[in-house]
């Protein structure tokens, strides 16, 4: 049976012609073949994919706990991504911005006459009241439809109050996803925040995490094992993030990447710029987390820091043993399916395997060729004109600051040995005959889970209850269903657990009343047989 | 938390801080997912719908579809007729639904897409209906979006015969479908045939049967939405949400309105109640009378928890003012009153609520916002607050007993189940406001004051 073509042939001849490009069953021919991504989505397709100024405020920006970013458009949007992503945040000072929603609230004289003149009053008001070190300025599609000039505005708050004031052209209707507002706040980051501190690092070991925006407390998790054996972290991009720490970036080490979709620009950047190397990392699933930190360790190549982190491993993994055990029993056998995100469905298929899932079908919301079919694809990708409309930023190397850890040798020599600079991408690791959607649609879900029928669906809020409807136990990953942390070793278990708790509540024996003897169900109810 | 939110209030002319409101389309969607078979068709760039398909969600707990016509930057240029086009088509292929209710987004009113002329111009399947309604952002609330999505069906199909066929319709209002069912169990009582406009009950509130159905029994019935123009007359529930489609079918068809408040408390329900028995000319049932009776008593029992205590009420505008009413029945003080969404009429309203009481020293606030409430909040306090989820910081920093109420509620299950609205309703917000008042003084009351029967 090949489930893409029984999908696929459901769609008239343009809809086919398009999605087929993006839907690849896994076998030794097709693991070689490039898969569409990144591309427009279809109109009038059911599609989960956000915008631009989604994935620039949304995501990157939203997580500062000590910037005042400011939305520059009417209400809608500013207010949907207030306290709607899970950026939990504890700041120094006790002043969180994160728990307001800053909006010009623009009215249709504004539209008329443009915007500028309620924008630079609503800063002038936000300065008052709320003093920021830094406001964020983010515009929506009518803004950039009226021209409203948000960097000559951002430029002259500089001038006028003397902090820091950046400006994001992030209208919805740039690029085909979240993807390029990701893009446009990593440009910004660079050129305007990272490089400008002076605080110099304390210990010997320094990094940054890249793409951790501590959803349900993740990046703590993470913390947590990384300070026990012994690093510095200078920043965090960006959960539990501030302007502050992100200042100096430029000082550490290494950056370390988790989300590479959301956020290899900046590491690229950085390696150019500061000399700053960066690997890929993943610390969700045991196993990737054990690889991640040996990888780490390798890399600064201290024989106290390797024992260091064989000690922290051993001792994390003692302590979870007989809740991994257990857990196992529960899960072993099941299939899942993954929708999320532009590197999560990667990542959590590790996580699954750890406890006996076997992920029958993963796919990307906004994902770049290169998150599917690994990092030596870009020379490869083709420029179009949504994606040459967000700015590529050129960087040099800085003189003064620039610093590089290893010598050239070392590096090419580690370079065999470590994912420096390099992320093999998903289908590499799948199984044959297992299924990758890229930008996996409405229509779509409801077929493949017929055909495939697996145990649980890991996807996002707007199709959750859809899949839960139809007899298959559906958990968010984009929020946890407000559970977490996930990652790291006590995150493994914080995981299980709670699919656990998912797959084996009793209302779902419950769901066909005792006076229907026939039942209707579709899919094979989670909880129990088919 | 709210750390940065000071007692001392400022003139803000721009800055809208932690807003009471939201933009229109994502009530165009909620009025169109309450007509049967009906595919709700985002006009603009993708992010807007994704975000209103997440925020009902997260309301409801149910799956809230809708398509998008995708805008890119090209689209934003030259227009998105060719996407609009291309969407229509996809959807009927691919989806199937009866009808399509395309509303626009603030991208696709700024660059000025004329729906009307692209609608005319398509190729639709037959007996396949498209409609639309224009809904910018940057002008009302959700609460807009709403009405103007009514007023797009009523304006594309709602047809007159000349002849009536001896119904009555009921604009419900923005309420959920828990409401919509108890208005429904109410007209029934009253012997009054109806036809509910929008009607999201069995639409946002399906069972669980294992079996996914993109398109559930509920809804509105397409001809019936014809037929609104043969009806007797309307019942237009929520004076500010519901008298604009309930204006435009007078002027279309010549039906006649009555608009009512939001049956919310006693009183209001009374006035619905009253209107339904002029046209059946029946007699109001015991079931009705007995369930009056038993809120009216309940109310009796438990005035001392309740009298004189203030309150700050926020949300959408209908809502508030029934819950304002409401309070005040119940001998509490509507200290705060306050809606994001613009429009002088809600002060107007409120004030002469406040006057019908002879209670003063209250403010009533349109196009206000949590950050304004918060601060008045903190100037002089309030006993209870009741809103929607977005006052859970205050009541929790300010420590202040609080009740969800209103769209949206999006920390909780089950809410959307259950009416506020009728006798039923009242019974239940009574139920939760004094739950509220008496946990906290059974958790914070000293130990010799603890008390087993209250």
């Amino acid at each position: 049976m090949n489930v893409r073509n029984i999908v696929l042939d459901k769609y008239g001849a343009k809809v086919y012609k398009n999605r087929k490009e993006h839907i690849i069953e896994i076998n030794e021919e097709t693991k070689q073949q490039p898969i569409a991504a990144n591309t427009r989505s279809i109109p009038g397709i059911m599609t989960n994919r956000g915008c631009c100024y989604a994935g620039c405020k949304g995501v990157v920006l939203g997580p500062l706990k000590d910037v005042l970013v400011l939305t520059h458009g009417p209400i809608g949007c500013g207010f949907y991504s207030w306290g709607t992503r899970r950026n939990k945040a504890k700041p120094q000072d006790g002043r969180n911005f994160i728990e307001y929603c800053f909006s010009t609230d623009l009215q249709e004289s504004d539209i008329v006459f443009g915007g500028e003149k309620k924008l630079r009053q609503a800063i002038k008001e936000a300065i008052e009241i709320f003093n920021p070190k830094c406001i964020m300025i983010c515009s929506t599609c009518p803004v950039g439809l009226i021209g409203d000039d948000i960097h000559a505005v951002a430029a002259e708050t500089e001038r006028e109050y003397g902090i820091s004031c950046m400006a994001f052209s992030c209208e919805g209707y740039k690029g085909v996803s979240q993807s390029g507002g990701h893009h446009i706040a990593n440009n910004t980051l660079m050129k305007k925040v990272i490089g400008t501190g002076d605080a110099e690092p304390t210990k010997k070991f320094t990094i940054n995490i890249l793409g951790e925006y501590n959803i349900g407390g993740d990046g703590w998790e993470v913390e947590r094992i990384l300070k026990r054996i012994g690093y510095e972290i200078i920043t965090i991009f960006t959960g539990n993030g501030s302007y502050e720490t992100m200042k100096n970036a430029h000082m550490a080490n290494l950056n370390i990447v988790q989300c590479h979709r959301s956020i290899n620009y900046i590491a690229e950047m950085m390696k150019t710029k500061y000399g700053v190397d960066w690997i890929k990392v993943n610390f969700i699933g045991l196993d990737a987390i054990k690889q991640s930190l040996r990888d780490m360790a390798t890399y600064f190549g201290d024989k106290e820091l390797m024992e260091r982190t064989e000690a922290v491993i051993a001792d994390e993994l003692a302590n979870i043993a007989e809740e991994k055990e257990y857990y196992y029993s529960k899960l072993k056998g099941k299939t899942a399916a993954i929708y999320v995100g532009g590197s999560r469905s990667h990542h959590y298929q590790n996580l699954l395997a750890d406890f006996g899932v076997k992920t029958v079908l993963a796919g990307y919301e906004f994902a770049h060729r290169d998150d599917y079919e690994g990092r030596e694809v870009i020379p490869t990708i083709k420029e179009d004109a949504d994606s040459k409309n967000i700015e590529h930023l050129e960087v040099t190397k800085d003189e003064q600051k620039y610093h590089a850890y290893l010598t050239e040798e070392q590096y090419e020599e580690l370079k065999t040995k470590i994912p420096l600079e390099q992320y093999g991408g998903m289908i590499k690791t799948m199984d044959d005959n297992s299924i990758v959607v890229d930008d996996l649609n409405h229509f779509e879900t409801e077929e493949f889970v017929k055909l495939l029928k697996p145990d649980m669906f890991f996807s996002g809020i707007k199709d959750k209850y859809v899949l839960q409807k139809a007899g298959v136990y559906s958990k968010q990953l984009h929020s946890y269903d407000y559970s977490g942390p996930y990652a790291g070793f006590n995150g493994a278990i914080n995981f299980a657990r709670d699919v656990t708790m998912g797959l084996y509540t009793p209302a779902w024996g419950l769901v066909t009343p005792p006076w229907k003897n026939k039942s209707t169900l579709k899919a094979k109810l989670v909880g129990g047989e088919e | 938390m709210l750390n940065l939110t000071k007692k001392e209030i400022s003139e803000r002319s721009a800055l809208r801080v932690n807003p009471c409101k939201t933009c229109q389309p994502v009530g165009a969607i909620y009025a169109a997912l309450g007509v049967h078979k009906c595919m709700p068709h985002s006009h603009g760039s993708q992010g807007c719908v994704s975000y209103h398909r997440t925020f009902l969600t997260r309301h409801f707990k149910e799956p809230a579809i809708a398509s998008t016509s995708s805008f890119t930057e090209g689209a934003s240029v030259f227009g998105g007729g060719s996407n609009l086009r291309t969407g229509v088509k996809n959807v009927f292929d691919i989806y199937n639904p009866d009808i399509i209710a395309v509303h626009t987004t603030c991208l696709s009113e700024t660059i000025g897409d004329d729906l009307n002329a692209y609608i005319q111009e398509m190729d639709v399947p037959e007996g396949k209906l498209v409609i639309h309604a224009n809904t910018p952002s940057y002008v009302g609330s959700h609460i807009f979006g709403f009405y103007n999505m009514m007023a797009g069906f009523i304006n594309y199909l709602s047809k007159s015969t000349g002849k009536s066929n001896g119904k009555t319709a009921i604009f419900p209002g923005f309420v959920n479908p828990g409401d919509i069912k108890e208005l429904k169990k109410i007209a029934n009582y009253m012997k009054v045939p109806f036809t509910m406009f929008p009607d999201q009950s069995g639409v946002m509130d399906v069972p669980m049967t294992g079996d996914y159905s993109m398109y559930p029994k509920g809804g509105t019935r397409i001809p019936e939405i014809v037929g609104l123009g043969d009806c007797k007359m309307v019942l237009a529930l929520g004076e500010l949400t519901s008298e604009e489609p309930a204006s435009l079918l007078e002027r279309k068809c010549k039906v006649p309105y009555t608009l009512l408040p939001l049956p919310i408390g006693i009183e209001a329900t009374d006035r619905f109640v009253m209107e339904l028995a002029q046209l059946s000319n029946e007699e109001v049932p015991y079931e009705l009378e007995e369930e009056r009776g038993q809120l009216v008593d309940i109310m009796l029992d438990a005035h001392a928890y309740f009298y004189n205590k203030t309150v700050a009420i926020f949300g959408d505008p209908d809502t508030v003012l029934g819950l304002t009413r409401m309070v005040l029945e119940m001998g509490m003080i509507p200290k705060y009153v306050l809606t994001g969404t613009p429009g002088d009429n809600f002060v107007r309203l409120a004030e002469k609520i406040f006057e019908q009481y002879g209670v003063e020293g209250c403010t009533a606030k349109a196009a206000g916002d949590l950050f304004e409430l918060h601060q008045w909040i903190k100037n002089e306090k309030v006993d209870l607050m009741i809103g929607t989820s977005y006052g859970k910081s205050i009541a929790r920093v300010e420590d202040i007993p609080f009740v969800r109420v209103g769209f949206p509620i999006l920390d909780r299950y089950a809410h959307s189940y259950f009416p506020i609205v009728g006798y039923k309703g009242a019974l239940r917000l009574v139920e939760k406001i004094s739950e509220a008042l008496m946990e906290r003084q059974d958790r914070t009351c000293s130990d010799e004051d603890f008390e087993m029967v209250m």
